[in-house]
């Protein structure tokens, strides 16, 4: 069976959803989510660090969608980058999952960044992140996994990450990050 | 030379370079998918700046967030202000963070080793 968007989004919606979207992703559409979720975080009793880790991740992730997920190999996305997240609340737990298109070409090197990335220390991350931040030439698009850094040290948890299968050329990518 | 004051909007800050007085004042969110769009202006008052500039210049950085896109950005301020202090220069530094805010705090820290200026790290309430 081969992949489906709306199969994907409905497995993982685990929880109390705080902020989930599925479909285009543009400048305007990261302004409007983060504001639902600063009104949609105030509901629910959050400390401020927890908050504000919350948002920067948010913010990593869907900049991170709007930099690198490709157009829409489906029919009916009409050619536009189709992308997805869900964060969610289960007991304090936060779970945060992005997904988008991407070329089976990039697997491997998503996978050598993110394995990395959860083969450091704290201090390794940090030492990372300093290194690229001072030294790596960024590309238009934002650089070097730094985004990925970033959220690994906010949150101190480790990335995980998995792919599917859309046609020979092109794969879905989801990844997803515990926020506590 | 001409002052730079910016609004800030819900993903870029509110800056303030005030050659007269001295300072250069960056507050509140830098989140812009397009940071070097906005930064580089900034870049270059700073390198205009360095021409003539002030005895002592008071750096003023109170963000609440900003995202890996502005992360370089703002390294490559500190960088031009960086020259500024080389060239004998008195530079002064005050990174400002919300209590509680260690990532700030850390933030600014990761600045502090790796450019040369004196840094002030300043607490402050919500």
């Amino acid at each position: 069976m081969s992949f489906e968007l709306a199969d994907w989004y409905s497995k993982n919606r685990i929880g109390d959803i705080i902020i989930e979207y599925k479909g285009e992703i543009t400048s305007d559409l990261i302004t409007n989510l983060l504001e639902v979720f600063e009104s949609k975080i105030d509901e629910i009793e959050v400390p401020s660090k927890i908050r504000k880790k919350l948002y920067n991740v948010l913010v990593e992730g869907l900049q991170n969608l709007y930099h690198h997920a490709i157009v829409s190999p489906v029919k009916e996305d009409k050619e536009k980058v189709i992308g997805a997240i869900i964060l969610s609340n289960k007991d304090g737990q936060f779970t945060f999952t992005t997904g988008n298109y991407t070329l089976l070409e990039n697997k491997k090197k998503l996978i050598d960044i993110i394995e990395q990335i959860n083969s450091l220390s704290k201090d390794e991350l940090k030492q990372l992140y300093k290194m690229i931040l001072n030294n790596k030439e960024f590309s238009e698009k934002g650089g070097g996994g730094l985004g990925m850094i970033d959220i690994a040290r906010k949150t101190g948890n480790k990335l995980l990450y998995q792919f599917y299968d859309y046609n020979s050329e092109i794969i879905f990518y989801q990844i997803t990050t515990n926020i506590n | 030379m001409e002052s730079i004051i910016i609004e800030g909007t819900p993903k870029t800050p509110t800056v303030e370079f005030n050659a007269e007085e001295g300072k250069v004042e960056i507050r509140g969110r830098s989140i812009p998918e397009n940071s070097v769009e906005f930064y580089n202006p900034l870049i270059a008052w700073l390198e205009e700046y360095g021409n003539n500039p002030k005895d002592v210049t008071q750096v003023n950085i109170q963000l609440e967030y900003f995202n890996t896109s502005s992360s370089k950005c703002i390294l490559d301020v500190f960088k031009k202000l960086e020259s500024l202090a080389k060239a004998g220069n008195d530079i002064k530094v005050n990174w400002f963070y919300e209590e509680d805010d260690e990532d700030m705090l850390e933030a600014g820290e990761d600045y502090q080793s790796i450019i040369k200026l004196p840094f002030k790290m300043i607490e402050i309430e919500e």
